[in-house]
Parts: structure tokens; sequence; C-alpha cells
């Protein structure tokens, strides 16, 4: 009998491609050789202590920083390859704002916060050309139900949202143009606890529903618990252990994710 | 009259429309680029002007560089020849250029304007001058240079329709009445300075010269003859004018931006053109008409 | 290969760099099969290693060496050498896991926890919620707790909420983990059932039962393993 040792998703090519990527500051700050392919509908959490790279490679994951070594690959809707760093700042942009979102920590980072929910969510809209106020307006409340605002603050301005509905604006902001690709830093960083579970369930389902791949970095275990099929542990800029996530979390091998693992209280 | 003439009034010791020869050759340069780019704000050397900053400084440098001895020179301000502003800055024009100065719109070859278009249809030839405070159309969202550079450039205008769209959620209509943002030729984003909307459509296809200079921001853009301009809006909230109920108390007009002017402590009101140009040429065409067919 | 899951010389250790890098071997070169509708009770005294075997199935943990092959959709997929994707293809449609505790998800209530694995493989919601009701009423927990989240369950009821998201889907391995141990001998009953039900449609099932009876009548044959300080072999023996 034939014993398969392939992947059995032959038909499906990895979205991202992440090959050598290398961004040093300082030996051992910053990202120093990271390869990783990831499929669609896959969530990849990056977990580590402050100072181990996972922000920064976020960050030349996402096209906000240029590495000094690597490529990004990046297979889009028609089925093109993509080089992240060797297209045009304009198509990069244009990526940013319709197959891929940004989830930043602070929400401020990534909502206008002068402007009406409805104007946040729907600006991505407009920037493809959607130019009917009536249906902008729909998907604007469509979005907020989805993230369990109530849609009769759509004219209200996230300063006056609490910091989980600020996070959940962010959310809908992102995925309204339908992206096939998330990047998400520490998306319940600074929340209360119990506005953590909620925000944690909405990302659980909307990954699930909407077949989401997501890039997560967080140095909560517990959170790369939940959400990611995938762990890969970071340590000085460098991948020290990856793989299934519960497997890492519940049979680490190396040293330093052992260490993090025992850590945690009530793992 | 040519340029050694005219020099030869006492223009004070001040070249010829103020400004030296470099310096307008520096801004020709600009304008020049300004035309072939429509819409697009080209960087300039502003130099300093014997008034200050928001008074007209822009639109006298671009003034000051198109105008030739042989040019005839009209100044309005909010549509009116005989405010301080429109005065002074014509008669500074005649002192330093001893250009001829006009009120009448069609004799003008030169019109510099503060907030209006006139509502006479300017024709090939003429330049319409704009004096513009912010050039910036995405200022108001985007406070970073750099940034808005690059939104320009790649034309990332969603911000401009969310602008629109606030009005329209906080408001129930576009509220944007005046400086209301246009797209030139298609590409750029232009903000056709304080202007009524009322006014946005006489800059399509105009078969003028529109120059548009920001002293204090140094910048000039420019909108060359018969060029497409039209208003942002959306698909269910479709750009308007503005329109009155009633006319000009003095020339009858009901095609024109009117002027509420109030009369008296009683409420009492009257509207009137605020082209004073338009409304003067309207009643001496009342009164001829009066004479012809009494 | 006719078995729906073939273990071939399977050796598991533990380093715990932490605790002065002491390391211990737990299991030591295992081979064993097991074919369709039949249930293999994994015998042996605590820190035998059944639990780490049991976990290695699942690729929960992973071994130093070895294979474990598993039939799934038809031929034959290596979950020590696996991508973790098509672990996941294979946990999501081939094996169930029973643990021996609930991992509790805040805010998610008892019936979306049950029917979870069901609606992921893309049942319908109807389905899904009857097959979730059904077994929540065999399982004997009362319908007034099905909206609330399991976190404030006793032992025994989130035992049994585990148990149901175990068998709401049919799937060809099973892998039970202590199901009984916090059950009472009604509720004994009805997971004996559900076992011997799965084993009847032709599931293969690796267990560790605690209580001798429920093993006796579920186990068609037991693996022992034994620790020899710090070895574990497998021996096959007939029930």
């Amino acid at each position: 009998m034939m014993h398969a040792e392939q992947t059995l998703m032959e038909a499906a090519t990895p979205l991202l491609q992440v090959q050598g990527i290398r961004k040093l500051y300082a030996p051992g700050k910053g990202v120093d050789g990271v390869d990783f392919d990831l499929y669609p509908g896959e969530v990849l959490g990056i977990v580590g202590e402050s100072g181990s790279g996972k922000t920064t490679l976020l960050g030349c994951l996402s096209g906000s920083l240029i590495p000094d070594q690597g490529r990004v690959l990046y297979r889009n809707r028609d089925d093109r390859e993509l080089d992240l760093y060797n297209i045009s700042e304009s198509d990069r942009r244009v990526l940013l704002r319709t197959e891929w979102g940004v989830v930043h920590q602070h929400a401020r980072d990534g909502l206008r916060m002068g402007v009406s929910a409805g104007a946040n969510i729907g600006e991505r809209l407009m920037a493809v050309g959607g130019r009917h106020y009536g249906q902008l307006r729909e998907a604007g409340e469509n979005w907020l139900r989805e993230v369990e605002i109530d849609p009769a603050r759509i004219n209200d301005t996230p300063r006056t949202f609490s910091g989980g509905m600020q996070q959940r604006l962010q959310i809908a902001r992102n995925l309204v143009t339908g992206p096939r690709l998330i990047f998400m830093d520490e998306p319940t960083g600074g929340l209360d606890v119990s506005v953590q579970a909620r925000l944690l369930d909405l990302l659980r389902n909307l990954v699930m529903d909407l077949g989401l791949a997501v890039v997560l970095v967080t140095h909560d275990l517990a959170v790369a618990r939940l959400l990611s099929h995938r762990l890969m542990v970071m340590k000085h800029g460098k991948v020290v252990e990856h793989g299934l996530t519960d497997q890492v979390l519940d049979d680490p091998r190396h040293p330093y994710t052992q260490l993090l693992v025992s850590s945690v209280l009530g793992n | 009259m040519n340029l050694q003439q005219a020099q030869s009034n006492d223009t004070g010791g001040y070249n010829f429309a103020y400004l030296d020869e470099q310096t307008k050759r520096m801004i020709r340069r600009g304008l020049l680029k300004a035309v072939a780019i429509p819409g697009y704000q080209v960087p300039f050397g502003g130099r300093e002007m014997p008034l200050p900053y928001g008074w007209g400084t822009g639109g006298m440098q671009v003034t000051a560089t198109v105008i030739g001895p042989d040019d005839t020179l009209k100044v309005i301000d909010q549509g009116a020849d005989d405010t301080t502003n429109a005065i002074s800055i014509r008669r500074f024009f005649a002192r330093t250029a001893g250009v001829k100065t006009t009120e009448v719109t069609t004799e003008a070859t030169v019109i510099q304007t503060r907030h209006r278009i006139p509502e006479t249809p300017l024709r090939s030839g003429q330049i319409l001058v704009y004096q513009v405070p912010i050039p910036e159309p995405l200022r108001f969202i985007e406070p970073r240079e750099v940034e808005t550079r690059t939104m320009h450039a790649l034309q990332e205008y969603g911000v401009m329709h969310v602008k629109l769209y606030e009005d329209i959620a906080r408001h129930g209509h576009i509220a944007t009445t005046y400086a209301y943002p246009v797209k030139v030729n298609g590409h750029y984003v232009m903000d056709p300075s304080p202007i009524p909307k009322f006014d946005n459509p006489k800059m399509d296809q105009c078969p003028a010269l529109q120059l548009f200079g920001a002293g204090r921001e140094k910048r000039i853009y420019a909108i060359p003859p018969y060029t497409r301009v039209r208003s942002l809006d959306f698909e269910d909230y479709p750009f308007e004018i503005q329109r009155w109920d009633e006319s000009c108390e003095f020339c009858g007009a009901t095609d024109s931006f009117l002027d509420e002017v109030i009369t008296d402590d009683e409420g009492g009101r009257i509207f009137v053109c605020s082209d004073t140009d338009y409304c003067r040429q309207r009643q001496q065409q009342t009164a001829a008409n009066e004479e012809t067919c009494p | 290969m006719n078995a729906m899951i073939r273990v071939d010389n399977l050796c598991k250790g533990f380093t715990l760099h932490n605790q002065g890098g002491v390391s211990y071997q737990v299991l030591d070169q295992v081979s064993f099969t097991v074919a369709r509708g039949e249930c293999v009770v994994l015998d042996g005294p605590s820190g035998s290693g059944k639990s780490t075997l049991l976990r290695s199935l699942y690729a929960n943990y992973k071994p130093e060496s070895g294979r474990v092959w598993v039939r799934h959709k038809g031929s034959e997929v290596d979950l020590v050498s696996a991508l973790p994707r098509d672990v996941i293809d294979v946990r999501k449609h081939t094996i169930g896991y029973v643990s021996q505790f609930l991992r509790v998800i805040p805010r998610v209530s008892t019936l979306d926890v049950v029917m979870e694995p069901a609606r992921r493989l893309g049942v319908s919601r109807e389905e899904s919620l009857a097959r979730a009701q059904d077994l929540l009423r065999r399982l004997n927990i009362p319908e007034r707790l099905w909206s609330l989240a399991p976190s404030t369950f006793s032992g025994g009821e989130q035992q049994r909420v585990n148990i149901a998201r175990g068998f709401v889907v049919d799937y060809p391995v099973l892998l039970l983990d202590e199901p009984t141990a916090s059950l009472d001998a009604g509720n004994r009953e009805v997971v004996v059932d559900l076992i011997r039900s799965a084993r009847d449609s032709g599931a293969a099932i690796v267990g560790i039962f605690h209580d001798a009876d429920v093993r006796n009548r579920v186990a068609d044959r037991a693996i022992a393993l034994s620790a020899r300080k710090t070895q574990a072999i497998a021996e096959e023996t007939q029930s």
C-alpha cells in the first residue's frame, strides 16, 4: 500500500511564502533569518517576549518595514505571485487596502478617531470606488452588527467607544473589503480580561467563518492557543521552535519554549 | 505701452509689477509645470509682499508674474470691485505696473479674485487668478505633508469621500458649501479655493486659463482652458448648486449668486448679486431697453 | 495496510531543560496496529506512558522517532512527519479525541462546544444542533445548561460535555483518555453504549479506562505498557 508522505491538500498553494527574512538593529535584536509558508485559512501565532523580534517580523511581513534580506511572496486573488518588496509602493498600498488587513495593538493607530464609525468602516470601500452613500451605510451597519457593536452607534466617533469596542471597530474596518490575510499585533493587549474574552471569541468565529489566514503576534500563550493552528516561538530574533500549536505548548522541546510554557499560570 | 515706457513711469523704484525678473521667471516655470499637470500643487519660492499672509499674497505674485504692460486688470473680492482689499490690490498694480484697470469683466485680460468666479462667462485669452488660503484638500484629515503628497501621487482619495459621507451622516446632505473639492482632468483632487460651490460648474471646460496662488503655503496650481473639472459627490447624493427663492433686488437676476443684506434691525433684508459688475451691467441693460422700448 | 492505525517503533522521551536537563524515556520502540471496528485498550500502571501514547496518536505529543500511520481519506498519513495543516485535516475528518479534561473557552455555550466539530466539517446547523442535543440528552446534561458556557459546571458535567463533543461526528478513529473517570454508574452506561455503537459502526478505538468493568465491556484486546524504571515496552495481549 502506498505511503503518502506528502501534503494532502495538493490543490492548495501557499498564500504567503516568507524566505530568509533578516532585519537586525543590533546582534540579536530584530529578525535573524525567518522562513515559513502560510496557507489559506491558517492562523499562525508568533510568540515571544519583548525584544524577541516578533513585532519587527510582523512589520517586515506586512510591508511596513523593509527587511535587510529576504523575500515575502504573496499569491493574490488573481493567482499572481507578488514579491512584496519588488512591487511598487502603489501596489503595496492597494494590497493593504484590499486583500490584506492590519489590526494594530492600539486602536488609535488603525482608526480615524475623528470621523464616525460608519465612515471608518466605509473608507476602504470608498477608496476602491464605492460611490453610493446608501450602500456604504448599509455595509457599515452590517459590519457593526458582525462585530457586536450596536448599529445605532454608526454616527458616533471612536473616541466615544470603549477600548474593546474600538478594537472591534478596527477589525470591522479591515474586514469590509474581504481580505484574505490579516496581520494582528497583540489584538487583546491592554484590554480587560472579560473584554478580551469577547474579542477573542469574535476573532475565533470570524476566522473560521471567513476562512481568513492570520499572522498573529502575541506574548499571551492563552491567546495563541485559542486562535492559532500553528505556533512559532521567537527568541533573540530567531525561531527556536515551531509546529502545531497544541503540540508546541503541550510538548515543548526547546529550553526557551519550556521556560515560557512553565512560566504561565494555569497553562 | 512697452516695458521701458512702463518703467519710466514713477513706480517708486520698484521693478515692473513689483517682483524682480528672476522671481517672475521662477514663478513662470512653476506655472508652466502647473498648467502641464492640471490640479497638481507646485511649490514655489514665495517672496515677501508688502502685505501679510492671508491677504492675497499668493494671488498677487501670480498676477505680477503673468501681467504685462498691455494687460487690463480687474480685481474682485467676494465678487465686488469696491471692497477695501480689491481697491488696494488694484491700486498696487496700477502703481507698480502702470497697467489699465477696469471693473468690467469683459474688458479685463487678467482678473484676480478672492472667493468668487465672475458671473459673466469668461472667454479665451483671459486669465483668472485665484487667491488660495489652504491649497491642500486633504489637510483636514491628514496633517503630514509627505503623506498627502503620496496620496495625491497614488490617487488615494477615499478620504475625500469620507468627508462628504460625514456631511451626509451629520446633516442629511453634503453640507460643504464652499471650497468644494473637485477632480481635475480625471486625476488630481483639488481645492478650488473658498469659492461657493455655486461657482464650481464654471471651472469645467472654461475657455479662460485659471491659475491658483497660495502665498503662505507657497503653492501654485492651474487648470488649463477647456479642462474637465468635476465636483465630488455620491451616486445617490449628486452635486447640486445653491438656489434662491429670491431674485436680485437691483437687477432682478435669478441666476447669479446672491448676498443677503440686512437692512434694518427688524429682520428686514434684501438679496443682491454678489458680482457687482454683473449686477451693474444688467441694470444698465435694463435702462437701455427701457429707453429704446418705453 | 488494512489497519486504521499503525504504530511503528515509536520512541518518546522528555527532557526537562529547566530542571537540570533531566530526561527520561517513556515509550521505547512501541509498535502495534488497530483495525476497523475494534477497540484496543491501553493497559499499564500509572507512569507507564498510556497517556503519552494516546497523545502521540493525536499528534499532540511529538515522538523522537518512529511513525504513526493513520488511514485518512483513503490513503495513509504519518502524523509524525505531517505538516501542521495536514494534521489538522486528519483531526477534522478522521480522528476524534476525548481528553481527560475539557478545555473551556469563555463565552462559548455548551451547545456550541458540542456542535463545533460537526459545523467545522460543514454539517448544517440544524443537523449539528440535533446531534448535539441528542448526545447531551443521553448524557443527562439538563437542557437548562445547554446555553451556558461549561466553565461553571462540575467535573463530571464538563467531562460529559467533552464526551458529547467527541461523539458528535462519526470519526473513523476515536481516542479516549479516561472517558468515564468522573461519571456515576448511569452515565458510565451511556458512554459504554456510545463506544460500542461507534465500534460496531466500524470505528477504530484506542482508549484508557481506569474502570475495569467498563474496560471489559468495550475492549476487544489490550496493549500492556510496563514501566521498567525509565523504559516502557508494549506487549500485545489478548483480553
